[in-house]
């Protein structure tokens, strides 16, 4: 009782700062958050004195299984459709501003919807809630199940998922607002940078709890790449993070560091962000669902090991790279440069691996499309790994850098590697987290796969051809000595390689709607009736013994 | 410290520090016996009550 009295007066305590920080809030952004954290620690508090079992009435709303389980499945279950739920907004947002790109009149002449706002909505919604739900969920999961262990601290694991919704939803509305420090892939300002801080370290708790307390001696390989992922990402955000608030009662702040070294200290936090957030963490889910799904152990797990401690010496020096011809000093851009293009060998050591891991099943790939989504995105995890190094030799990106190359790149890592390996890992969990036999449907995956192959090839070509004919464009001097082409007639010249690119994003969003009604139906229990993927020929006429004739007689 | 100190540090014992440290994780990887410790690790998804949750 006393503990309910102090957890309850606690969550009151917070609602009440938050809403005189509201009433005396300097800008209207800062104002809007307090209320929503206001409302948000009403809620709890509300579910905190409620008699009502809400986590019993949660699993009614997911369908989910009652039987509690050997492992804690609830926050997986959770993690699962906050992933599916954000990818559709994300997905949304991101076709939204490529037609924006191509019909600026959809910018609808509005501070709100403007490309600005809406782009680092696309971006976070698309890397930190679809993607960063999808690693919280995943890591649970293996963690559990290579560890023998339910999840430490459950109360903070729950914690971890609502306190990350909050941070995404406390971004996003700031986007919109307005309310940013200007750090590509690090926008929220100081407080959301905070929250996520706290968020984020008990989520590093649970995490390494769960390891301590694990019955299996050895930490499986994905275990490292996941423990990775969250310490790397924690030391980047709290150094990238580090700023000065104008107020305690606004939203503005400055960065701690000026001119080029917070360009550096962005860079090196923004490409490590791919690095460790997006690579490691799903190499993490590469490491354990591609032998799963395959059922064969990983190819060679001496090469999986030389591959994480490449990728960690590696990756973290790579990210001058993005400051070539710019103030940053000469040797340190060539040291981005350097370690760049060296990381193109972990990066195919581990694309290597988890294709060979197919060895001596290789028919999966017909037959299994779950298999096939994850062999997709090892292929675009090798062809974006070896397009990056080539982009950071100096001479490439001279032509590369500022055009529409580099969003191509970025995508087809990012819907090629990271989209394909969470929708397969997907397909894979909710059957197992709902205890369904299988999916509602293997044919509507295929037809998933072909959308969004389909998507990424259009998406990917088009930035291309748009990207390199930009940069040309740029650079082209006339014999007078003058640039030949305005800006302006760069960007007309591009009009067909955007409608393309949203045409391309239109067919990604449309695939991950058919997973979204495939999953909904499998929770829901169902199982549609189809032909299978695959069938072996049999044929009665020949499926008899040869009668009338004397096996081999034997020799005399 | 200034910056030219740290910054001949870093490119002379902090570099070969750090290179001792990642060769040395390298070379475990092929100490005497691992192949059949791998091996074993690869396989531990698989085993039997991993799996239901």
């Amino acid at each position: 009782m006393d503990t309910l009295l102090l957890k309850a007066g606690g969550w009151l305590a917070v609602v009440f700062i938050a809403f005189i920080a509201m009433v005396l809030a300097a800008d209207a952004g800062f104002a809007v958050h307090m209320a929503i954290i206001a409302l948000a620690a009403g809620i709890t508090l509300w579910v905190t004195i409620n008699k009502a079992d809400y986590a019993a009435i949660g699993r009614g709303i997911l369908k989910a299984p009652t039987d509690p389980g050997i492992y804690d499945d609830d926050p997986i279950r959770w993690g699962v459709i906050a992933t599916i739920f954000w990818g559709i907004a994300g997905l949304t947002v991101g076709l939204i501003i490529a037609l924006q790109l191509a019909f600026p009149v959809l910018n609808l002449n509005n501070e709100f919807t403007t490309f600005g706002r809406l782009r680092p909505l696309h971006t976070s919604a698309v890397i930190f809630a679809f993607g960063g739900n999808a690693l919280i969920a995943t890591s649970y999961y293996v963690v559990q199940r290579t560890c023998r262990a339910r999840l430490a601290f459950p109360d903070l694991a729950r914690f971890v998922f609502w306190g990350y919704q909050l941070f995404i939803v406390l971004a996003a509305t700031g986007y919109l607002m307005g309310v940013t420090q200007s750090k590509e892939y690090a926008e929220p300002e100081w407080y959301v940078d905070l929250w996520l801080t706290i968020v984020w370290l008990c989520y590093a708790a649970v995490f390494i709890g769960t390891i301590v307390r694990r019955s299996e001696p050895h930490i499986y390989v994905a275990n490292w790449f996941y423990l990775s992922f969250i310490l790397t990402i924690a030391m980047l955000h709290v150094v990238n993070g580090l700023s000065m608030p104008v107020s305690l009662l606004g939203s503005k702040s400055y960065a701690a560091f000026a001119g080029v070294q917070d360009a550096l200290t962005q860079w090196w936090y923004g490409h490590n962000a791919v690095g460790f957030f997006l690579t490691a963490g799903f190499l993490a889910m590469m490491y354990y669902f591609v032998p799963k799904q395959a059922e064969r152990p990983v190819y060679s797990y001496r090469l999986s090991i030389i591959h994480f401690w490449s990728l960690i010496f590696l990756y973290i020096w790579a990210g001058p790279h993005h400051l070539h011809y710019t103030a940053l000093p000469d040797w340190a851009q060539t040291l981005g440069m350097v370690f760049s293009v060296v990381l193109w060998m972990p990066s195919w050591g581990g694309m290597i691996n988890g294709l060979m891991t197919l060895n001596g099943a290789w028919d999966k790939i017909r037959t299994d499309p779950i298999i096939r989504m994850m062999v997709l995105a090892l292929a675009f995890y090798g062809m974006s790994t070896f397009e990056g190094p080539m982009m950071s030799i100096k001479a490439v990106n001279s032509l590369s850098h500022y055009t529409d190359w580099t969003v191509g790149h970025v995508h087809s890592g990012a819907l090629g590697w990271n989209g394909m390996i969470t929708f397969a890992c997907l397909y894979y969990l909710v059957p197992r987290l709902w205890g369904k036999q299988r999916l509602y449907s293997l044919r509507m995956v295929n037809w998933h796969f072909w959308l969004a192959t389909l998507g990424i090839v259009l998406y990917a070509a088009s930035m291309w051809v748009a990207g390199i004919m930009q940069g040309l464009m740029w650079r082209e001097y006339g014999d007078d000595g003058y640039l030949v082409y305005a800006f302006s007639e760069v960007v007309t010249a591009m009009l067909p390689m955007y409608l393309i690119r949203a045409t391309g994003g239109l067919l990604y969003l449309a695939g991950a709607i058919v997973l979204v009604y495939n999953v909904w139906m499998t929770i829901a229990g169902r199982q549609r009736d189809e032909k299978p993927m695959t069938e072996t020929p049999h044929n009665e006429a020949l499926d008899k013994p040869i009668v009338g004739k004397p096996a081999v007689a034997p020799a005399e | 410290m200034n910056y030219e100190d740290l910054r001949h540090f870093a490119d002379s014992w902090g570099l070969l520090f750090l290179g001792m440290i990642f060769l040395t994780m390298i070379g475990w990887t092929f100490r005497p016996g691992s192949n059949r410790k791998h091996d074993e690790a690869a396989h531990m998804i698989f085993e039997e009550d991993h799996d239901d949750g």
